[in-house]
C-alpha cells in the first residue's frame, strides 16, 4: 500500500506543470473551450465590417444562422432580447450569417422581421464556417472578455434562461 | 473525432449516444453479476436507474439554482434537451446520494451491492474514454511522439486512446475478480483503486487539466486521496474477512 501510493505521490510532484504553461491552450485559436476564438473580418449586412479580435475586452456571443434553418428562427428572438438587456453593461452579439448557404436578400429580410438590432456579419465564402468547424446551425459561442471560448452549443433552439445563464458568466469576469 | 450525426433535421449527439450505451451494457452487467450474487436483480437495477434520473434532474435544478431568476422567468427551459446547463458534479453527487438512499430504504446489502456494480460501472468507463474520443474532449497534451494525433490545432497526446485502454485492460480485471470472495465488496474497491491509479498516471498526458497552486494537476491530488482511502478500506475489510473465517474454522472446529 505505502509503495502504490509513494509511487503515485511521486508521478503527481514529477508531473506538476509550470505556471506559465498551466494557460497554453488560451493561446492557440481553435473553436472550442477553454480555447482562443479564431480571429475574423467579415463585411456587415448594410454596411462596413467587423474584426472579432477588435472586441477584446467585451463579452461577445457569435451565433452562426441562415434564414431557412428552423432552430435558428426559433431562437434569435431570445437572443434579440438577452441582447437588448445585457447591451449597456458592454455585451457583443454577432449573428454571423452563413450567406455561402444563403443569400443576403433572405438574411436581411429575416432580420427585419425579427427586428434584429445588432450586427449581422456576412460569411459570403464559408470561410468563417470552416475556421469554427460548423457542423450544424444553429451554432453558438459564448466568448469572453480575452477572446477565449468559454461555452460552445451546437444546434438549437436555445432558450432565452439559457443564453441569460451563458451570458451571466461571461459579464461576472472583471475588464 | 466524430462528435455528431446529422440524420435529416435531427443533429444526433455521438458521445451522447455512447453514453447510453455505456449505460445500458453496464446495467445489464450489474443485473447479471447482482443474480450471481443472490441479490434481486430488480432492485439493482432500479437503484441504477433512482440514481441516473435523480442525477440528470438533479444536475439541471442544481444548473438552474445557479441562475433563477433566467429560469423562474422562463420555468419551461428547465425541460430543455441542452446538456450545456446540466450542473456535472452536482448531478453526480445527487445521483449518488439518491442510489444510496434508495438501497439504504430497501434493505440492499453494501458490499454484495457494490461488488454486482463493479463491472457494469467498468463497462461504462470503455464507454466513456469512447465518448471522450469522438467529442474530442479530455484530449491530450502536445507531443512530438510518432503515435500522436492532431487535435484543436495541435499534434497531441491520444489521451482518449490511452483512456480507453486502460479502461478495457480494467474492465477485464473487475470481470475476473482476481481478489475477494464472491460479494465481499472488494472487487468494488479493486475497481476504484485501479480507476484511481489509471486517472493519477494518464493524467500527466493530458492537455485539460485543472491545475491547482504549486503546479499540481487537481485530478491527481483528488485520485491519491481517493486510492489511500480505497486501499485503506480495502485492508479493513479484508481483515474483517479473515477474522471471520478463522471465527468460523474455530468454531467448526470445536463442533468436532
Amino acid at each position: 500500500m505505502i509503495v502504490v501510493l509513494s509511487l503515485g505521490a511521486g508521478w503527481t510532484l514529477l508531473s506538476r506543470l509550470p505556471p506559465a504553461a498551466a494557460n497554453a491552450a488560451e493561446q492557440i485559436a481553435t473553436p472550442r473551450e477553454g480555447f482562443m476564438a479564431p480571429d475574423f473580418n467579415l463585411d456587415l449586412l448594410g454596411g462596413g465590417d467587423i474584426t472579432l479580435s477588435e472586441l477584446r475586452g467585451k463579452p461577445v456571443v457569435v451565433n452562426l444562422w441562415a434564414s431557412w434553418c428552423p432552430p435558428c428562427r426559433a431562437e434569435m428572438p431570445a437572443i434579440q432580447k438577452v441582447y437588448q438587456d445585457y447591451q449597456e453593461l458592454g455585451l457583443v452579439v454577432l449573428g454571423v450569417n452563413t450567406t455561402n448557404q444563403d443569400n443576403e436578400a433572405d438574411a436581411a429580410a429575416f432580420v427585419r422581421d425579427y427586428g434584429l438590432t445588432f450586427p449581422i456579419p456576412l460569411d459570403r465564402d464559408g470561410s468563417v464556417s470552416i475556421q469554427y468547424e460548423l457542423r450544424g446551425l444553429p451554432t453558438t459561442f459564448f466568448i469572453d472578455r480575452k477572446g477565449i471560448i468559454r461555452s460552445v452549443v451546437v444546434g438549437g433552439p436555445m432558450s432565452e434562461a439559457v443564453i441569460r445563464s451563458k451570458v451571466e458568466d461571461l459579464l461576472k469576469e472583471t475588464p | 473525432m466524430y462528435p455528431y450525426l446529422r440524420l435529416g433535421p435531427f443533429l444526433l449527439q455521438l458521445p451522447l449516444l455512447l453514453l447510453l450505451v455505456g449505460v445500458w451494457i453496464g446495467s445489464s452487467l450489474a443485473e447479471k453479476e447482482a443474480a450471481r450474487l443472490k441479490l434481486p436483480s430488480t432492485l439493482v437495477s432500479n437503484l441504477i436507474i433512482v440514481g441516473l434520473i435523480a442525477g440528470i434532474v438533479g444536475a439541471r435544478l442544481a444548473y438552474a439554482a445557479r441562475y433563477l431568476q433566467a429560469y423562474l422567468d422562463n420555468p419551461l427551459s428547465l425541460l430543455a434537451l441542452n446538456v450545456n446547463t446540466l450542473a456535472g458534479f452536482d448531478g453526480l453527487l445527487i445521483g449518488l446520494v439518491a442510489a444510496i438512499l434508495y438501497g439504504w430504504r430497501r434493505k440492499l446489502p453494501l458490499r454484495p451491492t457494490l461488488d454486482a456494480l463493479a463491472p457494469g460501472l467498468a463497462a461504462f468507463m470503455v464507454a466513456l474514454g469512447v465518448a471522450h474520443l469522438l467529442s474530442g474532449d479530455a484530449f491530450g497534451a502536445p507531443t512530438d511522439l510518432p503515435w500522436s494525433i492532431y487535435l484543436w490545432s495541435e499534434v497531441r497526446h491520444p489521451s482518449q486512446v490511452y483512456e480507453i485502454l486502460a479502461a478495457v485492460v480494467i474492465f477485464f480485471i473487475v470481470y475476473k475478480r482476481p481478489l475477494g470472495q464472491a460479494g465481499d465488496g472488494i472487487n468494488f474497491l479493486m475497481l476504484v483503486a485501479l480507476s484511481s491509479a489509471a486517472r493519477i498516471f494518464l493524467e500527466a498526458f493530458r492537455g485539460d487539466s485543472v491545475i491547482w497552486p504549486g503546479g499540481f494537476r487537481a485530478v491527481q491530488v483528488v485520485g491519491l486521496i481517493i486510492l489511500s482511502i480505497t486501499l485503506y478500506i480495502m485492508r479493513i475489510w479484508a481483515r474483517a474477512q479473515e477474522a471471520e473465517e478463522k471465527r468460523h474454522e474455530i468454531s467448526e472446529k470445536g463442533i468436532l
